[in-house]
């Protein structure tokens, strides 16, 4: 079953294809379900593949397949190939099988858009693309799904392009990520220099033997940083993925909360030996940066009114866990948080875009209210994801976030801090979410007639292809952290899992304080949790307290307006200035050698009037001066 | 005797350029075939040397050699290798393409006949072997294209032209008298007699540091000029924007490549003491060019100079390649050559397609276009993504190859080269929002869907493009050796030594 690895990318590259010639005629919903179909069959070829995989050895659970050579020139020698291991099974199984479920979810979603097929189109090419991304077996391939994605994200981002603000925040998208590639592109050449190759199996030997200097460690490691801080929303560059909202939302839970997001925590895992490598401030340096992202979405969460917004900024926030995994040398929490995330964040976007579908497409929350009466299976999975990323036990989220914080702990009890402080706001803002939107007052009465075209408005339950996966993740979300449970090494299946993988890099804090203490740090989250949703409840449930949702935190911290400003002014002025420079200096000055030799000439014309006896006055002048010259120069006579 | 298949190649179309002309333009028909049969005639030979070339021979191949005019060592030697190879099949496929898919509306005969001289010209530059025989045909481009752009360009053809031919010159007047100089002074510096052959000079030829600088920098400049380099690139906006399409594309196509091939091939092989001694300040331009061209494309108000100063951005990449001077560099810099003659071609025939339609090129007039013709827009992407260089399409791979290679011999010219890929999104992405996203306008609302015939003169150019990002092997392989060859020669005349890589680790032994 190894073997087929490369079918799992393959299959939504047909699905891609067949889309692209036959879509139309396919039309709706048949377009969908082939999609559906195809994410489906990879599903079930990861699922065999990582039967196969299980079935061997951990040592051998590693496989290379090379499909071509890609780019041979000289001593640069890059196939395109697959590696089929614990890391890359763990992420083909999510990309796939949340995949499959968001695509049956669009079915219903996108019921009568016309470019409906289209959809399908851009979102097989998304899944190949990822797969591609998470199968490389060097840099390369990675790279390729990696801007894959990216293009895909800015396809679908835009898909409803007529409106300016989608078809801006596609760009922004695009463009800030380039940011980030560019780390990846200069990674890749310094792996080059250094190891002859940009393949993982390489590089992480030449970091794991000591080949690789800690400089050139270090150099990639930041590079490979700046890339997965574009391509999952970190500061300074997270500014694109609140803006991706944009985009229709199955997007934005396929895209921008359970896969695509994540590779950046998946690319810093899989080179998790160059991370050891690197000195030391490298991972202090991303567990701050995960840490203070984490913290600085959150506090932007609470003041959001777009029940989509508080969910992309939750989304930064969790991968800013992620990052403070990876940090703090906690890799398979980070993945574990990864896939517990996927579950439930995913969940709760497929329940929004549920409410929206609902609402006519009503964003904002203070228009909601009191529907899970009028949507109960929504309301219901809804609340089964809030209870999961609040923290809540058992549910998912709960266990994963607690390992992180655990690292973190053992790391610096400043970062603990600081996740714990985040987490506390995570519960309070998915709290606020969940009153505003399923609880109180309906507000939506108020605002029927802007619904005008529906008549009488009431919200409505969505179909079945919406309701199906909404409970399926709400499946996963309840259960998802029985993959990793803390008590003793044999309830930890997805450590032992990756444990060939990760080897190198993973921290072990057996023995520290926090280790010893960890049923201490388990109640101190159950507490936190809890406080937050109290806190919440008071305040928006009971109404006891007076909201604070400061405008700096509905504006987010004012950081994108101070960057559109300096893009569009210092920014763009520079960009002008040059246009300028170059039409009016260099080409001015091109243009004034043709006028200067046209005017000279212009002058030097006069001189051939055709008039004899000026040129006989001329030559008589000539002859004059001559003989002045010899005479009283030259002394001649 | 062998088939003279290369002179075949240059004579072909130049025939062909004289019957049109004494062809009556009372039946135009006759006239548009004519010009067919040739033109494709000629792009199936091309193919066929493309078929028959051997990957083993890292030398010139197809060598047809004569003498010309014996006291001056001129001859008449043509050949093919690597590095010019997929120029001489990008002209023998750009042009049948052109005259197909593109009408200009007026005087068909004179227009199809400055065409094919035109291809002949650019054949004849590309095979050449011999100074003197290059420059002529170097010189000979430069008539058609003036004609060209004068003849059916848009209103300020007339300008745009002068400035063209004038700028052009000027570099060529510097280029004469290093040609000449070389050929000369070549007697007394290892040849024994006045040569013009290329490959007698470089081979046993070797000039004082100081003689080998001035002759390079005038040679240089000639090409610089045609690039074209910054600062020497104001002409190329005016004549893209002015030239019909069919001469845009050509102009982009094939004969910027003549200025970046030409460094390559009277540069860097030529005088390979004086380029490596030239690098620091050709890496410099061609960075400053990258992001300069990129910058100013950015704020380019017409869609056809954006792509113009774009080209700039991305010429600069492939000087940057020929000057970093290693295999994967140099490589990437001949492969950009193509990537950036099917791209930027396609993107001006896309753009041309616009202007047929709606007769503006002005991005504040264009809007909507994605909703009006989605198949149009599809198309647009696809070629804009190959210039933005998103991998899987031919533009990364080139891109890529160039920076992986600059970087070991060139590292921080790179880190800066690498940010030209962030601006190329910036400009590419805004124009795209601006003219095809949004609601069209009542003057959009109509734009014509891609035609059958149209998208049959596309549809070659996007194949290029995806096969080439997918499997780019056939071509590196024929591009390898002779570039490796060029290296070996560098090194042999200066005692320049490629930096190596470490031999890597394999993930093999793992595999079952």
């Amino acid at each position: 079953m190894l073997d087929v690895v490369w079918l799992i990318p393959a299959l939504p590259l047909i699905g891609f294809l067949t889309i692209m010639v036959f879509g139309r005629r396919l039309g709706e919903p048949r377009a969908g379900y082939f999609a559906t179909a195809m994410v489906g069959a990879a599903f079930f070829v990861t699922v065999g593949v990582f039967i196969d995989l299980m079935s061997k050895s951990a040592e051998q659970r590693e496989h290379v397949k090379r499909i071509f050579t890609w780019v041979p020139v000289g001593s640069l020698h890059i196939d395109l190939a697959f590696l089929a291991d614990p890391l890359s099974i763990t992420m083909c199984l999510f990309v796939t099988g949340i995949g499959s479920l968001i695509h049956l979810y669009a079915v219903g979603y996108m019921h009568g858009d016309p470019r409906f097929s289209k959809f399908f189109l851009y979102l097989n090419l998304f899944a190949f693309s990822m797969l591609m991304l998470v199968l490389g077996e060097n840099l390369l391939v990675t790279f390729l799904g990696w801007e894959g994605v990216g293009t895909c994200s800015y396809f679908l981002i835009s898909f409803w392009h007529e409106r300016e603000s989608a078809a801006t925040a596609g760009k922004k998208a695009f463009i800030t990520n380039r940011v980030g590639d560019w780390g990846v592109m200069i990674a890749m050449f310094l792996a080059f220099q250094a190891v002859g190759t940009v393949s993982y199996h390489g590089i992480n030997t030449a970091a794991a033997s000591g080949a690789l200097s800690t400089s050139t460690a270090t150099a990639i490691a930041v590079m490979l940083f700046i890339g997965a801080c574009g391509k999952s929303a970190q500061l300074p560059l997270y500014l694109w993925l609140p803006d991706a909202m944009e985009g229709p939302t199955p997007v934005s839970a396929l895209i921008h909360a359970a896969t695509m997001v994540t590779a950046g925590v998946f690319l810093m895992t899989r080179i998790n030996p160059v991370l050891h490598a690197a000195a030391t401030w490298v991972p202090t340096m991303i567990a701050i940066v995960g840490c203070a992202t984490a913290l600085f979405a959150a506090t932007i969460a609470v003041a959001q009114n777009d029940i989509k917004k508080v969910l992309a900024y939750s989304t930064v926030s969790q991968l800013g866990y992620m990052f403070l995994a990876v940090g703090s040398g906690a890799y398979v929490a980070a993945i574990f948080h990864m896939v517990t995330h996927a579950f439930f964040k995913a969940l709760l976007f497929l329940g929004s875009g549920s409410v929206i579908h609902g609402m006519h497409h009503e964003q904002d929350m203070r228009k909601m209210g009191a529907l899970r009466k009028l949507m109960p299976i929504t309301a219901f999975t809804f609340i089964i994801g809030w209870l999961a990323i609040a923290g809540v036990p058992p549910f998912a989220g709960f266990w994963s976030k607690d390992e992180i914080l655990l690292f973190a702990f053992a790391k610096s009890p400043v970062l603990y801090v600081v996740g714990l402080v985040t987490a506390l706001l995570t519960a309070y803002y998915m709290t606020r979410q969940v009153i505003m939107v399923f609880y109180g007052k309906a507000r939506w009465h108020d605002h029927s007639a802007e619904h005008g075209a529906h008549g009488d408005f009431t919200p409505h339950e969505s179909p079945k292809t919406m309701l199906l996966p909404l409970v399926v993740l709400a499946g996963l979300s309840v259960v998802g952290g029985a993959l990793q449970l803390p008590f003793s090494r044999d309830t930890k299946f997805l450590e032992k899992w990756l444990e060939p993988v990760v080897a190198i890099g993973e921290r072990n804090i057996t023995g520290s304080w926090a280790d010893d203490n960890k049923y201490i740090l388990l109640a101190v989250a159950v507490v936190v949790a809890l406080a937050g949703i109290a806190g919440s409840i008071l305040v928006y449930g009971k109404q006891k307290a007076k909201a604070i949702e400061p405008t700096i935190l509905a504006e987010g911290w004012y950081y994108d307006q101070g960057v559109s400003k300096f893009m569009g002014g210092p920014g763009r002025r520079g960009f002008v200035g040059l246009a300028w420079f170059d039409k009016h200096i260099i080409d001015g000055a091109v243009d004034g050698v043709g006028k200067l030799v046209r005017g000279s000439a212009g002058q030097i014309r006069k001189t051939q009037s055709g008039f004899v006896r000026q040129y006989a006055s001329a030559i008589g002048v000539g002859v004059v001066l001559l003989l002045v010259w010899f005479v009283v120069i030259r002394g001649i006579l | 005797m062998q088939f003279p298949i290369l002179a075949t190649l240059v004579f072909a179309p130049a025939l062909g350029a004289v019957a049109i002309s004494v062809l009556s333009n009372r039946r135009p028909e006759w006239i548009k075939l004519a010009a067919i049969l040739i033109s494709v005639f000629t792009g199936g030979l091309s193919i066929w040397v493309l078929s028959a070339f051997s990957t083993a021979d890292s030398g010139f191949q197809f060598v047809s050699k004569h003498t010309w005019i014996r006291p001056w060592g001129i001859s008449w030697h043509l050949g093919v290798d690597g590095i010019s190879l997929f120029l001489v099949v990008l002209t023998g496929v750009l042009f049948p393409l052109v005259i197909l898919g593109i009408d200009p509306h007026r005087d068909h005969k004179r227009y199809l006949a400055w065409l094919l001289l035109l291809e002949a010209g650019m054949m004849g530059s590309f095979l050449s072997l011999d100074l003197f025989l290059f420059f002529v045909f170097f010189e000979i481009v430069l008539v058609p294209m003036y004609f060209l752009i004068g003849g059916w360009g848009y209103d300020d053809r007339v300008y745009a032209a002068t400035k063209f031919f004038l700028y052009t010159m000027v570099g060529s007047a510097f280029m004469l008298v290093g040609i000449i100089s070389t050929a000369v002074l070549a007697k007394t510096n290892g040849a024994g007699h006045i040569t013009f052959d290329l490959v007698e000079l470089a081979d046993k030829v070797s000039f004082a540091a100081s003689t080998g600088r001035w002759l390079f920098f005038a040679i240089a400049i000639g090409f610089a000029v045609k690039v074209p380099m910054f600062p020497l690139h104001t002409w190329l906006p005016d004549a893209h924007t002015q030239a019909p399409t069919g001469g845009s594309i050509i102009l982009a196509g094939v004969m910027l490549k003549l200025g970046t091939y030409g460094l390559l091939r009277f540069g860097v092989y030529l005088f390979p003491e004086a380029a490596h001694y030239a690098r620091p300040l050709f890496l410099t331009l061609a960075v400053i060019g990258i992001i300069y061209g990129a910058i100013a494309a950015t704020m380019q108000t017409d869609l056809k100079r954006l792509v113009a100063y774009s080209s700039v951005a991305h010429l600069g990449f492939i000087v940057l390649g020929t000057f970093a001077i290693t295999t994967q560099s140099i490589s990437g810099a001949v492969m950009q050559n193509i990537n950036h003659g099917v791209s930027t071609g396609a993107l001006f025939l896309l753009v041309g397609m616009i202007y047929e339609r709606r007769h503006t090129r002005q991005i504040a007039e264009l809007n909507g276009i994605q909703k009006a013709a989605p198949i149009f827009a599809a198309g647009f992407m696809i070629v804009m993504l190959s210039s933005i260089g998103v991998p899987g399409l031919n533009g990364f791979i080139g891109e890529y190859l160039v920076l992986t290679g600059s970087f070991l011999t060139a590292r921080w010219w790179t880190v800066v080269a690498a940010a030209g890929v962030i601006l190329a999104a910036l400009y590419l992405l805004w124009a795209y929002q601006r003219v095809f996203h949004g609601e069209p306008d009542e003057n959009n609302r109509t734009f014509p869907e891609l035609k059958l015939k149209e998208a049959a003169v596309l549809l070659p150019f996007i194949g290029i493009i995806v096969f080439t990002g997918v499997y780019p092997k056939p071509m590196l392989d024929r591009i390898e050796p002779s570039v490796k060859a060029l290296i070996a020669h560098v090194s042999d005349k200066t005692g320049y030594v490629e930096p190596t890589v470490p031999t890597p680790v394999t993930g093999d032994e793992v595999t079952p």
